[in-house]
């Protein structure tokens, strides 16, 4: 809470409800400054899509667009979880590795048995394999909350070792070989349709939905945002804090094993090496998307999926227009920074 | 009035080099406000996180309702029928009152979602019951500190615990707030709650215990009704010496206009003029809300004004910032100790030292021994409680951080001290040490403007006392013809007065 916004006299105009008469002008501009302070950011993307449609007459077709959304959906998928873990007033460094684990062990299963890696446990059914790779995450998210709920360390050191280790553990598991010659099954997940829309946006729009109920309308979901608005008043009302953040990363490690199953499942191959960096990408999401990073109990779903559809849009229309990869990334940069500039300002104005 | 509610016996509880509990008792009777007093820290806030299982005491035993009782944590406490509304705000900012109300108790539908309307049916129906004029849906960043405070209150009475404490409840509400919340507990007491009631503020004692239990220095010191207790009987046992009279005022040669200002606008209040003279002590009485904060923090530059000027010494001065106001001698102590004035982890050297680092500088290098030397002077001459100048402000006493603050602005020489609140939330040993020093600096010439909600403090230590409401003047009164009522009625607004 910003020091302004304690001050008693200050807050208390609006509540009294006795605003003078002559106010009315500036109301408007109050009025539209709410507005934008509320949805700027989904603003800021419509603006976004309308240049990029001038810019190149390839954007606004549905193949790019669906080309878009698919290419983001891992991301996605992974910043839904990163987003209640932020708003939980933790973070998650660990997400990128975990989809490396999770892929690992989920290709694993998926492999066709005559030449398996692991040939004892290849050709099992999809559904094990999608199980698998889930539980992966789960574990990894499970060990995470572990230690930010029982030692107290910082969040992210907690999840920087794991960072590291589920990267090793990936490593270890295929001695840092890829696994390919994955079933058909397996490969719908990353690659098939169902009426023309790809699955892993099937996958990452029905997770957005389940998730922005689960955040805003659950009892788990308020208890995460208060444990963040305040933790030590969520424990003196009662609420088993401990207990809420290790679901809540482990809610956040299930959804990189999800985008394990997806990115691996759409390149036919479980890489451990793959997620690379997804995580800090993941991040950028929420932030852009106007989670806070300094402050908890503030973000939500909506925000996020824009966020990471402002990345992938920037993304594709760099490469219409035929942007450097390099010059992309510093644009990317920028952006990132500018996003939490502009969300700063927009908190203070609301006070 | 017999049975006891509660029966906390030989509670010790030792922190690293302090032994914060020695052996305390409270016995609590049922149906009864019982008022735990003590100067901060005599160990109150620590015996009563004891009872609510935020700590565990070292040796004791606690009793509620006859049955000995071994509380592990705040959820089992409220289990067993104990709330508490904790001094330190607790909100959580972005959510909503009925939300922040209800916090680890929400209704939910059949299927699994939480039931929002209900929630808020619910809020409403407590609010009304509790007369809080609060919406349900409002978020609690954008409510006052005084609601804020009764938004706890609310939260703490919303368990139906047997047994309330509270802590400080009205530190931050009017006098009319606090006469609703004493309705409240009286009716909370008739119903056969039991109330362990923090305070500072003598009167609502008076006004509302039947018992009082008072600590001192980590001991029990005394339990005694009401009636066998007088108000100095009452702070001598707290201090453990008599105080003649808190209010060291004396007469002290009130000089030349220092400060005038011109029919200053702004947010929240409009029209305001005054001027203050060299030595005085000049008083800004009203009730939340009234502009008061608002006010001179604009004229110390903290907000922008719409209208108005600032003559010092006669000559018109330009005021943008507060950088321009301590150029121009100008001190400003905030309200909010912790939120805007004191950097809670660092020593108290530094805090003392932060806003005049530049004095101390040799090259780009701090003179240390310099900076030592004058905040050593500035412990002694206010009498801070320290082990040392190293240690972390967090761990000082509420009113020796006010001190450090006072000392920290009192270094860059001000000629005017704008104080605001300076002794919210600090014990009465303190509150008279920092009455001293106001008397001190008006004598050796400094100008003081006190905001004050305590209408004793405001008129025992003030030569002249301007009265706002609703951010407009509605009058001065000087010492000698203000009494609390004649105040209280212009801050309502009930006697709308032209300047006295």
């Amino acid at each position: 809470m910003t020091p302004t916004a304690q001050s008693p006299t200050k807050a208390a105009a609006p509540e009294s409800a006795a605003a003078p008469a002559p106010a009315a002008a500036r109301q408007v501009g109050e009025r539209a400054r709410a507005i934008f302070s509320r949805y700027g950011i989904f603003l800021i993307f419509g603006a976004m899509v309308i240049v990029a449609s001038f810019l190149s007459p390839a954007f606004l077709t549905t193949t790019n667009i669906i080309n878009v959304i698919r290419q983001m959906s891992i991301i996605g998928l992974i910043a839904l979880g990163v987003t209640g873990v932020i708003v939980s007033g933790g973070i998650d460094l660990s997400s990128g590795s975990v989809v490396g684990a999770a892929c690992v062990v989920a290709a694993s299963l998926a492999q066709l048995p005559d030449r398996a890696f692991y040939p004892a446990i290849a050709g099992s059914p999809v559904i094990l394999a999608i199980a698998a790779g889930c539980g992966v995450g789960i574990l990894a998210g499970f060990v995470n909350g572990l230690f930010v709920a029982k030692t107290g360390i910082p969040p992210f050191i907690a999840t920087l070792g794991m960072y590291t280790a589920a990267r090793g553990a990936a490593m270890l598991y295929t001695t840092g070989r890829p696994l390919s010659h994955l079933s058909d099954a397996y490969n719908v997940i990353g690659q098939g349709d169902f009426l023309g829309v790809p699955v892993p946006i099937l996958i990452l729009a029905g997770m957005a939905v389940v998730t922005h109920v689960l955040y805003s309308r659950t009892k788990f979901g308020k208890y995460i945002y208060a444990i963040g608005g305040n933790e030590q008043a969520a424990r003196v009302s009662g609420i088993d804090v401990g207990r809420y953040k290790i679901l809540m990363y482990s809610y956040a490690g299930m959804l990189s094993g999800l985008a394990g199953l997806v990115v691996s499942s759409r390149i036919g191959s479980g890489q451990p090496g793959l997620g690379v960096g997804y995580e800090l990408d993941a991040i950028a999401a929420a932030v852009i998307g106007g989670t806070s990073l300094s402050a908890g109990g503030i973000g939500t779903i909506p925000g996020t999926i824009v966020g990471a559809l402002i990345i992938g849009v920037l993304n594709n229309t760099l490469d219409l227009v035929n942007v450097s990869a390099y010059w992309q990334q510093i644009i990317k940069g920028a952006i990132i920074v500018g996003a939490v500039v502009l969300d700063q300002r927009k908190n203070r104005g609301d006070r | 009035m017999g049975e006891w509610a509660l029966r906390m016996q030989g509670i010790s509880k030792r922190f690293p080099g302090v032994h914060a509990l020695d052996e305390v008792q409270l016995h609590v009777r049922k149906g009864t406000v019982h008022a735990l007093m003590g100067e901060n820290g005599a160990g109150k806030s620590t015996l009563m996180k004891c009872l609510i299982g935020m700590y565990a005491p070292d040796e004791g035993t606690i009793e509620l309702d006859g049955r000995q009782v071994s509380i592990g944590d705040t959820h089992h406490a409220l289990s067993l029928g104990i709330s508490m509304i904790h001094q330190e705000l607790s909100p959580i900012p972005q959510m909503t009152v009925a939300e922040n109300i209800f916090l680890g108790r929400y209704p939910l539908t059949w299927y699994g979602l939480v039931d929002t309307r209900e929630l808020n049916r619910r809020t409403a129906e407590l609010l009304g019951r509790l007369e809080i004029p609060v919406a349900p849906e409002r978020k609690m960043v954008e409510l006052s500190i005084a609601n804020t405070q009764l938004v706890e209150i609310a939260k703490a009475i919303s368990y139906d615990a047997g047994l309330i404490v509270m802590d400080e409840p009205t530190s931050a509400i009017t006098e009319a707030e606090v006469a609703n919340l004493h309705r409240i507990i009286r009716s909370l007491r008739d119903r056969g709650v039991s109330i362990i009631y923090i305070t500072h503020k003598m009167d609502e004692v008076f006004n509302v215990c039947d018992e009082i239990t008072v600590l001192r220095d980590g001991r029990f010191v005394d339990t005694k009704p009401i009636h066998a207790l007088t108000h100095d009987l009452l702070i001598q046992k707290m201090v453990g010496r008599t105080l003649t009279d808190m209010f060291h005022k004396e007469a002290t040669p009130v000089g030349d206009p220092i400060l005038e200002v011109r029919s200053y606008s702004g947010r929240r209040f409009r029209d305001v003029s005054f001027q203050v003279r060299r030595g005085e002590i000049f008083g800004v009485a009203g009730l939340m809300g009234a502009g008061r904060t608002e006010l001179l923090e604009t004229i110390f530059g903290v907000h922008p004004r719409s209208a108005g000027e600032i003559y010092l010494h006669g000559k018109r001065v330009e005021i943008r910032e507060p950088a321009d106001s301590i150029r121009h001698g100008l001190a400003l102590l905030t309200e909010d100790r912790k939120l805007t004035g004191l950097y809670l982890n660092a020593t108290v050297r530094d805090n003392i030292s932060i806003a005049n680092l530049r004095r101390y500088l040799r090259g780009p290098f701090v003179q240390f021994g310099k900076v030592a030397a004058d905040c050593e002077r500035m412990r002694a001459a206010l009498r801070i409680k320290t082990p040392t100048l190293l240690q972390k402000v967090r761990n000082l006493s509420g009113g020796n951080q006010q001190k450090v603050l006072l000392s920290r602005w009192l270094l860059t020489e001000p000629e005017i001290l704008i104080l605001d609140e300076p002794t919210r939330g600090i014990d009465v040993g303190a509150k008279a040490e920092i009455y001293r020093l106001m008397v001190d600096l008006a004598r050796s010439g400094k100008t003081i403007i006190m905001i004050s909600s305590e209408l004793p403090e405001v008129l025992g230590m003030c030569d002249r006392i301007m009265v706002m409401h609703e951010g407009a003047k509605v009058g001065e009164l000087a010492r000698q013809g203000a009494t609390q009522e004649r105040v209280l009625e212009m801050a309502t607004g009930l006697t709308p007065i032209a300047s006295a």
